[in-house]
């Protein structure tokens, strides 16, 4: 009579209870307000909609990435350009769903406003399973956003003299064009060259188009990109009047900046001369 | 082909040689009019997107799809001009269909039967029409789409044709397309998932009905919801694209060039909403209307009528179609719900010329009809997709009642019920090509619409088939 072997009944049992636990450390979750984000049903949709750019194990190396002149995102490291959180942390889950739903302008990420916030949020958790860093580390604390200050001529005039001064014109150019004297030496973290923003191009950022985005670009910076966190170097004031400089370069858009600045003689004088006139090209590029 | 039923008797060759060739026209007609449209490796490609992203099953659009095809072929995200393609980038792309596939009626004309009719069924290897579909942005907000088109003996015919001024005035409300193109159809017969003769097109779309058993209507009147039709289009949407609203100014000519049929026109209006249900995902119901008019007599030479002068159709008269849609998402199960409501005028339906002081033949009516459709899928994952679809048609009036000489039609004459079942299959899901094994098997069976004994004719379809396209 053949003997029962309990010992490996016992191993076998206990690796059978396991199961579930070991499955369950590879789900995680994500939450953005009413919306609680689950990594499984997210997997899914991964796998349907964003594999091709980031690739089936999230590091960016998907089929189509050697013909994307930025490269997609790479998950495993975690380094995301679009955050409400300090230089160097991880984003919060709000954050990366709301990139989801507006896209990054000017790459091939598009905006994914058609998928529903649920879908939307649990592509959120699924993404989160692709780096040790979401088990291991918490989102920094979201910045303070402190209420925009009155619009005013001498706030626009202090942005421009910290423009200088911070010498954002080395990347971004003396006209916001992204052709300054750094311009073409710049790298991305995937050593891929990169472009600063051409500010005249349009009126939104890579992170959203309101000026307190702008604001959160200078104090979060964009981590992966050489466009620092400027957090420990200016004021929160000094930020806004930057922020007020930076959309009077925006001169294809009547933003109020821009008009008040146009209503100075200084500022017409500036903007009139950045405009080129009298080339219609039917190009779309606006003189 | 193996003919049954037949009594063995001597008949003339001719008569074999005609039902052969019936066959043959009706297989040719459904396989170019089931000719598939709208899946673009060529959009993949330009975008780096795997398929899936923009079809939940190509070529049946995705919500992110329907976005992206109604912001003008474009993203939203400065990367949509061609100026960021290579300078060689051109975007055709063209698919077609081996395949292998039987088809079978119960009552075709066969003069070898003392009925008349006989089943005839026929099976082998064949192909498809195919598509050559090239489309894309000219500049950011201008897009354009042509789609040269043939049959499977490569007869070539366009299927669309339009350009498209997107976002105007940087509204995604303003948006207007002039050419031929498909109608704002939210269930789009371009996009179908299935491919047999029979189910190939969606029944509801092209129904018209018999004036009385074996006489239809008006054979210049010929109408199809899910034809591409010649126009201009204004179409409106949310940012998001949950809330679309569209009207059309149409030829009334059911898309054919050159002005064949009359000086009239027709409306298409559609409107749809769509909303999230919990997690369940994106909802979305609409409706549309289709108000149309046909002539019923030409201008004509000194032939007499039957030397109608092309574009001088005269006498118009109306019809109409409605609709109600319901596309429910229920996780990886989908399920599409739509009424149809359709009307004809009677001088259409009785092929009546409508001359000044005509009047109807007795016992002459408007025919309407009501329509369903019930279709779901399951998306076990972007690979592999099941399908089934019942499409219904009642006849609610039907066109002739009776004149004290023919009686009325029966109460269900013209009544349509089809069966469908398939499976796709995509061994790879890539932004370069899209390949599926395509299974499916469809059943139809329309009350009193036999050849000679204008009894119940049912016919069926099995295709197993690679659709590819590239």
């Amino acid at each position: 009579m053949r003997r029962i072997n309990f010992a490996r009944i016992a191993v076998i049992v206990v690796l059978a209870a396991a199961l579930p636990v070991l499955a369950g450390a590879q789900q995680m979750e994500s939450h953005e307000g009413k919306w609680t984000g689950h990594s499984e049903a997210g997997r899914q949709l991964y796998y349907r909609y964003c594999w091709g750019c980031h690739g089936a194990r999230g590091n960016g190396d998907g089929e189509n990435a050697p013909y994307l002149n930025i490269l997609p995102r790479n998950f495993v490291a975690a380094t995301f350009k679009c955050r409400s959180t300090p230089t160097g942390t991880l984003p919060l889950d709000q954050d990366l769903f709301n990139t989801l739903g507006r896209g990054i302008n000017f790459t091939n990420m598009p905006n994914w406003s058609a998928l529903t916030d649920q879908q939307r949020a649990d592509l959120v958790a699924f993404i989160k399973t692709f780096s040790p860093r979401w088990k291991t580390e918490k989102s920094g604390d979201a910045i303070q956003v402190p209420a925009e200050p009155a619009l005013s001529v001498a706030s626009i005039k202090h942005g421009s003299e910290l423009f200088q001064k911070l010498e954002c014109w080395k990347c971004h150019g003396q006209e916001g064009r992204g052709d300054g004297p750094s311009a073409s030496t710049l790298t991305d973290s995937n050593d891929q060259p990169i472009r600063p923003y051409n500010f005249t191009s349009d009126n939104r950022s890579k992170c959203g188009k309101t000026n307190q985005d702008l604001y959160k670009i200078f104090m979060t910076g964009l981590d992966g990109t050489p466009m620092p966190s400027f957090a420990d170097v200016i004021k929160p004031e000094d930020a806004w009047d930057l922020v007020h400089f930076l959309r009077t370069l925006q001169y294809n858009n009547k933003s109020p900046e821009l008009t008040l600045w146009l209503s100075t003689k200084e500022g017409a004088e500036i903007v009139n001369a950045k405009k080129v006139q009298n080339t219609y090209t039917g190009s779309g590029v606006k003189p | 082909m193996d003919v049954r039923g037949g009594s063995g008797v001597n008949r003339i060759a001719s008569r074999p040689v005609k039902t052969l060739l019936y066959v043959a026209a009706v297989l040719g007609i459904f396989l170019t009019t089931a000719s598939p449209a709208s899946a673009l490796p060529a959009f993949a490609r330009k975008y780096g997107m795997p398929c899936s992203s923009c079809h939940e099953a190509w070529p049946k659009l995705s919500p992110f799809g329907q976005q992206f095809k109604d912001n003008g072929y474009q993203m939203g995200n400065d990367r949509d001009a061609p100026i960021f393609q290579s300078p060689a980038y051109w975007p055709v792309t063209f698919r077609i269909t081996p395949q292998w596939h039987r088809e079978s009626t119960n009552k075709v004309a066969v003069d070898q039967t003392a009925s008349g009719e006989a089943q005839v069924t026929t099976h082998g290897f064949d192909w498809s029409g195919l598509d050559f579909h090239t489309a894309g942005t000219l500049a950011k907000d201008f897009s354009f789409y042509v789609l040269p088109s043939s049959d499977n003996t490569g007869a070539f015919h366009f299927e669309a044709v339009w350009a498209r001024l997107d976002n105007i005035a940087g509204s995604s409300w303003l948006n207007i397309k002039l050419g031929k193109f498909e109608l704002d159809n939210l269930l789009s017969e371009k996009r179908i998932l299935t491919l047999t003769s029979i189910s190939g097109v969606y029944t509801n779309y092209h129904f018209q009905p018999m004036y009385q058993p074996g006489v239809p209507e008006n054979p210049n009147f010929v109408f199809g919801i899910g034809d591409n039709q010649v126009g201009v289009e204004w179409l409106g949407h949310s940012k998001d694209d949950r809330t679309r609203i569209s009207a059309s100014l149409l030829s009334s000519n059911d898309g054919s060039p050159g002005l064949p049929t009359s000086r009239g026109y027709d409306g298409f209006f559609a409107a749809s909403r769509a909303f999230q249900l919990g997690g369940l995902g994106l909802q979305r119901v609409g409706g549309f209307a289709y108000i149309g008019e046909a002539p019923t007599y030409f201008q004509y030479t000194s032939g007499g009528p039957a030397n109608p002068v092309a574009g001088t159709g005269i006498g118009n008269k109306g019809y109409q179609r409605y609709g109600l849609i319901g596309m429910w998402y229920l996780k990886k199960f989908d399920i599409t719900t739509m009424y149809f409501h359709g009307t004809d005028s009677a001088w259409l339906a009785s092929n009546t010329a409508a001359l000044p002081g005509a009047t109807l033949p007795l016992g002459a009516h408007s025919p309407s009809w009501n329509g369903g459709l019930f279709e779901s899928h399951y998306n076990l994952n972007p690979q592999l997709i099941f399908i089934n679809r019942y499409e219904l048609v009642r006849m609610s009036q039907q066109a002739f009642t009776g004149d004290g000489v023919t009686p009325a039609n029966p109460s269900n004459l013209g009544n349509t019920d089809v069966l469908t079942f398939g499976v796709r299959y995509y061994p790879f899901i890539s932004s370069r090509a899209g390949f599926a094994y395509h299974a499916e098997y469809a059943i139809i069976r329309q009350r009193g619409a036999s050849p000679v004994t204008f009894s119940d004719l049912t016919s069926s379809s099995l295709l197993l088939g690679m659709d590819f396209d590239f």
